[in-house]
Order: C-alpha cells, then structure tokens, then sequence
C-alpha cells in the first residue's frame, strides 16, 4: 500500500489540472517538513512560539475534577495566539508555500476559524491571501469576518448550495485549478487529497507532543483517556498523534445535531457525524467516510456548531476508527449547548461549541473514562456567543446565565 | 459505432449537455438536437453534488438536472430513451460511479452502462494513479475511459495517462474549471505537441464558444472538439425564459451545425 492511503482510506482524487501542484507539495512536504531540508521544521516551531504562544498550557480543571470524582485535565489550544487550535496549521502552511516560492495564498472557511487563522499566517509572513467563505457563514460568523478583513485578507463569497463549508471548499479548489501554478491552497482540517491528511496532521500534533510530556511531569503518568471534538478531524488527530502507540483510550466526539437520522428527500442529515453514521465514499480529493445518500450525492449535513458542520471527515481519522484505535462517539446540540455553560460557569473558559461537545462527552460519560481525562480545548467560545444565546433561548435550557440586564437598560429586547 | 470511429473522418464535434437539464424530456429533445446538427459523439453529464472540476454555468445545470430528479438509475434510463446514432460519453464524478450498486467498487456501474449503450467514460476527479479498478471495470465491458491532459500535464504524468486512456484524449485548453471564453487559450498548440506522438483522437475542450474558436483549435491540430458551457448557456437562457421545448432545440441545432462547420473550415485550412 504506498504512502498516501491510511488502508483504504486516503489517495489523490482531483482534478488532472491539480494533480502537478499535489505532486510539487508531496514533494515539499517530504523535504520540508519531514526531513527538516533549510531548517524548515526549525523556523516553524520558533515562530509558533514567538507569533503563537507554544506551548499551550496543560491545566488541572479542579471544579469539574471534583465533579466527576475523576482528574481533569484541560489541554489549552483556546489560549494558542487567534483562539483556537487551528493557526498550527494555517503558520506551516503559509510558511511552507514560501518556501516552495508560491506568491498568493488561498483557503476555505466554515466557521471562519481556519479563515481568520490563514489571515493571520498571511499578514505576519507578508503573503496576499484570499478566503472563500459560505454566505450562510458569512452571516452566521460576521466577527471572524470582521478579523480577516482586518488583517488584509480578501473574503469571497460563496452562493451556490447551502453555503457552508463544503461549497467552500469545491470554490476554493476552483480557484486553485485556475491559479496553481503561483498559488498554494491552505486546506484548512485533515481532509483533502494527499499529502493533506498527513501534513496538516504533522502541523497539529504538536498538540499532543505537549500535551504527553506535559501530563507526564505534572501528573507523572499518560491520561487513561483523551476526549476531543472531531468535524474534519484536525485538532483530532493533532491531539491523538503521540498517543497512539500508548495504552490510553482516544474518543473522537463527534456532532450529533438534532438526530442521528438522515432526510434522504431533502438531502439533509440534521448532525455531522460523518464517522458515526457515514459510509465511504469519495469527497474533496479522497476517499473516507462521508455523509450521502444512497445514490453517492453528498449530503447537506448539520451542527449548532459550524465549525463541526462538514459532511466528510479525515481518512486517517476513519482508518483509525476502523481499526478500533478510535472510537467514534457523539452528543446532540442540547449536550453541547449545556457543556458550553457548565464549563463556562465551572472553569471559566468559555469553550468554542465545536469544543464543548468534547465536555458534553465527558458528563455523560465520566463513570467510564478512567481516573485521569484529558480533553483538548480546541478553541475558544467568543465567536459563538451570538450563537448560543439565541440557541440557549429557543431551547429554554436551565443551566444558561438569563440576560435579563439588557431588558433593564434598553426596555426592549435583547 | 466506437468513439475512435467517431473521429475517423473528419474533425469531430462532441457537444455536453447535463443529462436532464432542465427536464427529463426537454433534455432527451436538446441531445437529439446536437445529434441533428452534426454531433459525431456526445458528452452526457450524470450531476453529482459537489462538481470540483466546473465553473458556474455547469455547476448551475447541474443544480437543475437534481431538482428535476435525476439519479443514475433515471441517467441510465435516460440513455436507453434516446434516439441518436452517434456514441454516448458519460461524463459525472467518481463517488456516483463507486458507490452504484452492491459495494463492489466500479464494475456494477460500468457494468449497467454498457447495458444502457454508452461507450465511454470522463471522471474529472479521478487521475490516473486511481483509474486502476474502472480501467479494468471498462476492459470487461468494452467501454473507453477518456482522460483530460491539463496544460500542467507533463512528463511520467503523461506516460501514466497514455497507458490508460482510449476512445479519445481530452486536451484541456487552459487551467480553470469549465466555461465559455471569449479568447481561445494559446495552451493548445502546446499541450497537442506534447502528446503528438500519441494513437488516441485529441479532442479539444475548455472556453470553445464560436464556429471560429471550433476553427482555430481545429486548424491547430485537434482532431475533435469539445464543446459543453456554450450549449448549456442556450438551455439556461430557454428555461430562464421559459421558452417551449422546441424553439431552444432549434438554437442548440443551430449552434451544433455552426460549430461543426467551424470544425471542418479549420480542417480545410490544415490541407
């Protein structure tokens, strides 16, 4: 089996017009990034530290330790430079397309996470950078819009379908079978065809490099457990890299949405949870577990969390949960929203909601997952607040802060 | 007859069409139109959601050949409910032609394919390095697999593409996805050298709108062109302006006679 399939799963499913810049960034990754060639890896981790604040801390979360009657630990990539995991990946990319002499930059956003992160990237290595965004996205995130205007990057509009992630994508790789030959596209999960999965693996797994030194000088033994919220897998796979060769269970928490079930008629499955409930097939340039229809047609998945709201997943990803390494679980909207606040209220962290399906796991869950937890953090929550004031409200949830204040001051509503 | 005769005499004229755009039965009228204008093979579009490899004028055709309720099943249907004589090409995305069927990778696909009357294949996201199991699906069966050569398409690339490919090879004018241009690429001349020696027809694709682009491609030293977003424009403008059946297939004959004839003048020119 050569190198670009995870067993089955993986390979190169593009377009002919791209097939020459996957070869070319093969090639750059082999180089580059894995044999270190001008000292690529080294000028990569001095700028995550010095431009993105590695390493992130690992803390104890005492409140929900005591909850749980179990030890907590929180690995924190909310605190990494931008607020979430996600500029591990959009800094070696963008520096990696330097270095292979590519002058413009594009990427694809859902939530606009990776979007604000390759801005980021962009500016502070002095690249032109354009993101394609859903405008259903677009509406639904108009603070991370916000940013990567403010950073200098174009933002495109998306109109076709739904206007989610993955229309997104299929216009970013538009985009890049017209404009390769000066432009690198910075894929913004584990997805995508090879060397994607493995790269922006690479770029993450400084996640879990940490996280296990970091358990084993402050607890002195490895996690029994580590929890972490999977929609396209990247801080997944970043959290579970350096894991897998030890004896610690990994849960890949996925987004259950309202129902596990699909709407065939409508083409809609109202959760994400490509590895719970997909089949395999072929989606953006490899072939993994994907949500679809009985015909192969890609099905419109949903998420109270955007950045979870993706009908594919990583083929690594999907290896590993067939091989049993991994297991595939998952919490609705509710569990999520509730998580949300409880970790909110409990620690205060204010989790993205991608992340807090990881926390909703774990009160389910708390009876089986060991005496020592470890749950990646993947982002922080400021972007969603909007979100999940308004989800909270129509949902009527107990544990939610009222925002009765703005009543007080304003006399209208909020 | 196969899709090498389809080239044999003359410079080719392969037009696209979605299959069951906008409607099953104004879409079995608009082919046997362009069959009717000189069509000497065409390229039937099966929709699959997500097209990567196609600009917004196909990507749009796309959308309304699903709403009007197209599946493989219905394609496959389709292809048996026309009446033309020349080759039929299916042209749609990997994951249809995988997952048709009882999970055995591309045979049951290709296998209703030939039952159905098409002759060949174009799968715009599948490279040569995973055509391996459909190749071999279209040996069992007797059916071609067309290959797109990129403007970028070169060296061990080219080699791997040559072992693979029959019916015909699809050049691919310019970089970008699918669409009508007003100016021709001036990648042609190059990308036809570089595959000069091969035994497969090349036939010209990507920005071909006008009888004098059909010319200058074909003047050029293609042996066919490919003409898709110019004609799905026409039935765009039909059903935007909800014009009845016959008058938009009137255009699209038109338009296929215009641009096979650009075909031949730029033939005449070579001689």
């Amino acid at each position: 089996m050569s190198t670009n399939s995870f067993g089955e799963y993986g390979g190169q499913y593009v377009p002919e017009a791209l097939m020459p810049a996957i070869e070319e960034l093969t090639d750059a990754y082999e180089r580059y990034v894995r044999e270190n060639e001008a000292g690529f890896i080294d000028e990569f981790r001095q700028r995550i530290r010095d431009f993105g604040g590695r390493p992130t801390p690992l803390e104890r979360a005492e409140q929900l330790s005591q909850r749980y009657g179990t030890d907590v630990y929180l690995k924190r990539e909310d605190l990494l430079h931008g607020g979430a995991h996600k500029l591990n990946n959009a800094l070696g990319q963008v520096l990696l397309a330097k270095y292979m002499g590519k002058d413009r930059i594009i990427a694809e956003t859902g939530a606009g996470q990776h979007g604000t992160a390759t801005a980021m990237a962009a500016a502070h290595l002095d690249m032109p950078c354009e993101i394609y965004m859903g405008k259903t996205d677009i509406g639904r995130q108009r603070p991370n819009v916000f940013r990567m205007r403010t950073n200098g990057a174009e933002v495109n509009a998306v109109t076709t379908g739904r206007g989610t992630l993955k229309e997104a994508i299929s216009e970013t790789m538009r985009d890049w079978a017209r404009t390769v030959e000066n432009t690198h596209y910075v894929i913004g999960s584990v997805v995508g065809p090879h060397p994607f999965p493995s790269m922006v693996r690479d770029f993450h797994a400084l996640i879990s490099e940490e996280a296990r030194d970091q358990t084993r000088e402050q607890v002195g033994r490895l996690p029994d457990a580590v929890l972490a919220c999977a929609g396209g897998g990247s801080n997944t796979m970043g959290t579970f890299h350096h894991f897998l060769e030890d004896d610690v269970d990994l849960y890949a928490v996925e987004a259950g949405g309202s129902s596990l079930s699909v709407d065939e008629a409508a083409g809609v499955a109202p959760n994400s949870a490509s590895l719970s409930t997909g089949e395999e097939g072929v989606l953006h340039g490899s072939r993994t577990k994907v949500l679809q229809d009985s015909h192969g047609q890609i099905m419109e998945s949903h998420s109270v969390s955007a950045g979870l709201d993706y009908a594919g997943v990583g083929p690594e990803l999907a290896h590993l949960v067939d091989e049993g390494r991994v297991q595939a679980v998952n919490v609705d909207d509710v569990a999520a929203l509730e998580a949300f606040h409880r970790l909110s209220q409990l620690e205060g962290v204010i989790p993205a909601l991608e992340t807090a399906h990881a926390f909703g796991y774990l009160e389910q869950e708390q009876d089986t997952l060991g005496d020592l937890v470890l749950v990646n953090v993947s982002g922080r929550g400021d972007k969603d607040l909007e979100t999940v004031l308004e989800e909270t409200r129509e949902r009527d949830l107990s544990i939610a802060p009222d925002m009765e204040i703005f009543r007080e001051v304003a006399g209208g509503s909020l | 007859m196969s899709l090498s005769e389809a080239f044999s005499r003359e410079p080719a004229f392969v037009p696209y069409l979605a299959a069951g755009d906008p409607s099953f039965e104004a879409s079995l009228a608009y082919v046997e139109a362009l069959a009717r204008g000189g069509a000497d093979a065409i390229e039937l579009g099966l929709p699959f959601s997500e097209p990567i490899a196609e600009g917004p004028t196909i990507q749009e055709a796309i959308v309304r050949s699903l709403e009007a309720g197209m599946t493989p099943e219905r394609f496959f249907e389709f292809v048996e409910a026309l009446d033309v004589e020349v080759p039929l090409v299916c042209m749609t995305y990997y994951n249809l032609v995988y997952q048709y069927g009882d999970g055995d990778g591309p045979r049951p696909f290709v296998q209703r394919a030939a039952a159905a009357g098409i002759a060949g294949f174009v799968i715009p996201d599948l490279p040569a390095e995973e055509a391996g199991p459909l190749r071999r699906a279209c040996d069992e069966f007797g059916l071609d697999l067309v290959f797109i050569v990129a403007p970028t398409t070169r060296g061990e690339r080219l080699e791997r593409m040559q072992e693979y490919v029959s019916g015909y090879v699809y050049v691919q004018a310019r970089l970008g996805t699918t669409g009508a241009r007003d100016e021709v690429s001036d990648h042609t001349e190059e990308s036809l050298a570089r595959i000069a020696d091969w035994e497969v027809p090349k036939a010209v694709g990507f920005g071909i709108k006008t009888g004098d682009h059909a010319q200058r491609i074909v003047s050029a030293g293609a042996d066919g062109i490919i003409v898709g977003s110019a004609l799905v424009d026409i039935v765009a403008q039909g059903h935007a302006a909800d014009e009845d059946t016959a008058t938009v297939a009137d255009r699209l004959e038109a338009k296929a006679r215009e641009l096979k004839e650009g075909a031949l003048t730029g033939a005449r020119a070579v001689q």
